[in-house]
């Protein structure tokens, strides 16, 4: 029994990969998305002298000028609510909340105007509104800093969620986000920023809204989505050291959910655990975990696993590697999986 | 405005006194010109326009209580405001109005009956802007919509489609909303981006005096009008129920700002006759003497004895009557005509693209309702 880890469609020897942190590839998909479309723009808090806080919007304001990387008042509602109007009128906008803790005051923007605003006009208005969010833990920050919102949003219709999890997917997934005619939650998971990974210049591999297995195995499938991905194969790197055979799932896509991938993993393996950096109640793996048992129903050897943080407002910097699951807390539910 | 903390300093802009007689002044002689040079003809059309938004206004309310109606939303006492700044924008001009325009939207050339599908039940929307002289939709979220049309502004300014110095093509933008919605974040926040990035837009606040039950001075213990200039926005008030004052001071601040002057503020004062909605009971919290007091200073009938002083005739008030009678009856007849929509209408514009756990609900319930034949 060997496992493959599935590489993303990068080739490192091509001339046309590139090996850059995540952060750096989302600056490089956006420099990109505004070079072939000038109605895109960038607007938030600190993004255009600065850069952002996290740096993912360096050098553009330099490069496409004040007009196309707005420094806004400091009001998230107001940053949404504008970009509406900007999209009424054509432009394209890509909006940053500097963390996901204050996407909450452009709540009402976000999920009462913009997702339905195409639904109100009969189709006849559309919203490229792209909404990016560095978003979860993992970084020892202080209150409102590390959370993981995105089943608000992916419980509203009118809105697409995505979230990558390494610089290839990032550089494309920023790309497409902003080509969709629809809102777009691009959820950015701040602690893999930095980590370095290949990026195929060439082609994104697969669409915005696919799911992906990201390591092959047949004893039990693993699924996650951000920064969870990398918790996820490195359980699967240390079950394989125990001779248990795991199978990686990259979510990428949280609304709509691609579920043939995913069905098509659960009905080898037979086993799922999913795991995120959510609180479990009314989570996104709340709602995948219906859907796969009822469609995998006759697949299954053991009920499908959630690993998700404890149902608590996100503890201090100090608690967080104990309320956020790690590969051990994944690898104690696959061992309950197996168990049954 | 009892109160002194909440009283104006100055009285508000008014060119027609409560009789209909105009008021020619030191405050009033900047606006003068502009209502010289209408026609009779428009003048006319103000009138009209003013009678017409309350026959429609009137039927609606009737409809409502006839059950045809889920709810009705009544603009009776605020025409004057209405189609007097309606009737200030230009054509390319954008307007981002609240829920009770409903004269801005007929001066603007929406079909009534639009608003009445969004009243009926048959849709959230009711009309396409691009096709309504850039009439956007009712927003219901109080105050939501300041801030599409500060965004639809600052897109002005970074197309540079203003400040030409051609205002027969410089576009600017109108917000309308109401002195409960100043209390609003969103309201504040667009104001702060408007005067931020200079947009070229009119702040227009139709102060009804009642945000529901709550009467003005739970919103604010100074003037509103006070809160624009607070924000760094030249700010006017104006007699709300003086049809050529909102006319006028709307075209010199509309015109200010697609010049390049950057965002203006008008406060109306007026007031909401009738009830916020069909549900509500304004007996429950304010006075018969305060509602007839406001009675006294109807924009209709000081218009309408403006309009005699000038020497029109019986005729044409004789004629609109009969055009606002006719419009009333068609309203109704196409209400009544306005039948349940396909179900196909809650799925086919959630998302511009496919997107697949819609249309799989979408197939699920056009086999669910066939499973049960004609009987549905």
């Amino acid at each position: 029994m060997t496992d493959t880890i599935v590489a993303p469609p990068a080739v490192p020897s091509q001339p046309t990969s590139e090996i850059m942190p995540l952060g750096r590839a989302i600056n490089a998909g956006l420099r990109r998305a505004m070079h072939d479309d000038p109605r895109v723009l960038l607007m938030g808090e600190d993004i255009a002298t600065l850069g952002g806080v996290f740096r993912v919007t360096e050098g553009l304001k330099n490069e496409f000028g004040a007009h196309r990387v707005i420094d806004t008042p400091l009001a998230e509602s107001g940053i949404v609510g504008s970009a509406i109007g900007l999209a009424m009128r054509g432009f394209r906008p890509v909006c940053e909340i500097q963390f996901d803790g204050f996407i909450f005051p452009g709540f009402d923007q976000i999920t009462s105007q913009l997702a339905k605003m195409t639904n109100r006009h009969e189709g006849a208005v559309s919203m490229p509104v792209v909404i990016r969010v560095p978003y979860g833990g993992h970084i020892g920050a202080v209150e409102h800093h590390q959370e993981s919102p995105e089943a608000y949003f992916a419980h509203t219709a009118g809105l697409r969620s995505v979230s990558p999890s390494t610089p290839h997917d990032a550089y494309w997934m920023i790309q497409e986000a902003i080509k969709s005619n629809d809102p777009v939650m691009f959820f950015e998971p701040k602690s893999r920023y930095w980590p370095k990974g290949p990026v195929d210049l060439s082609s994104p591999g697969v669409p915005l809204h696919a799911s992906r297995v990201v390591r092959t195995g047949t004893e039990v499938t693993l699924l996650g989505h951000g920064a969870m991905v990398s918790v996820l194969l490195q359980a699967a790197e240390i079950a394989a050291e125990e001779g248990i055979s795991i199978e990686v799932v990259d979510l990428r896509s949280i609304s709509p959910v691609d579920y043939g991938p995913i069905l098509e993993s659960v009905r080898k393996t037979g086993r799922l655990v999913i795991a995120q950096e959510a609180s479990g109640n009314a989570s996104v793996g709340s709602e995948i975990a219906a859907t796969v048992s009822q469609q995998a129903f006759y697949s299954l050897e053991a009920p499908v696993l959630r690993v998700s943080s404890f149902d608590v407002p996100f503890p201090p910097a100090k608690l967080e590697a104990t309320f956020l699951p790690d590969a051990d807390r994944v690898l104690e539910a696959v061992d309950r999986a197996l168990a049954y | 405005m009892s109160s002194d903390a909440t009283g104006p300093e100055v009285p508000p802009i008014q060119l027609l006194d409560s009789a209909g007689v105009l008021q020619e002044n030191d405050r009033t002689a900047e606006f003068l010109p502009a209502i010289e040079a209408l026609s009779d003809e428009t003048l006319g059309r103000f009138y009209r326009d003013m009678v017409m938004t309350r026959r429609f206004d009137d039927e609606a309310g009737n409809l409502q209580r006839q059950g045809q109606l889920a709810l009705w939303v009544p603009s009776h006492g605020q025409e004057g405001a209405q189609v007097g700044s309606a009737h200030a924008t230009r054509n390319q001009d954008h307007i981002f109005p609240s829920y009770r325009e409903h004269a801005v939207g007929m001066v603007r050339g929406i079909d009534p009956v639009d608003v009445i599908r969004l009243l009926r039940g048959t849709t959230h929307g009711g009309w396409i802007p691009a096709e309504k002289q850039n009439f956007h939709l009712y927003t219901l979220v109080i105050g939501s919509q300041t801030l599409h049309a500060t965004g639809y502004a600052l897109g002005i300014v970074l197309d540079g489609d203003y400040a030409s110095g051609d205002p027969a093509t410089d576009q600017a933008v109108v917000t309308y909303f109401g002195d409960g919605a100043t209390s609003q974040g969103d309201v504040n926040e667009a104001m702060v981006f408007a005067a931020s990035f200079q947009t070229p837009e009119l702040f227009f606040l139709q102060n009804n005096q009642w945000a529901i039950s709550v009467p003005v001075q739970v919103q604010s213990r100074t003037p509103l009008v006070r809160r624009g200039e607070g924000f760094g926005i030249p700010s006017t008030q104006i007699d709300g129920n003086d049809v050529l004052a909102s006319y006028a001071v709307t075209l010199r601040d509309l015109d200010a700002a697609r010049s390049g002057g950057g965002p203006r503020f008008i406060e109306a004062l007026t007031y909401r006759i009738g009830a916020h909605t069909t549900s509500d009971d304004p007996t429950k919290y304010r006075t018969d003497a305060e509602t007839q007091s406001w009675i006294a200073r109807d924009p209709i009938t000081r218009y309408e004895a403006f309009l005699r002083s000038r020497g029109e005739g019986d005729g044409f008030f004789a004629d609109v009557e009969a055009e606002a009678r006719a419009l009333a009856e068609d309203v109704r007849t196409r209400t009544l005509a306005l039948e349940r929509p396909s179900s196909d209408l809650m799925f086919d514009h959630v998302y511009s693209e496919a997107h697949p756990r819609i249309d799989e609900q979408k197939d699920w319930l056009k086999n669910y309702e066939a499973s049960y034949g004609d009987s549905l």
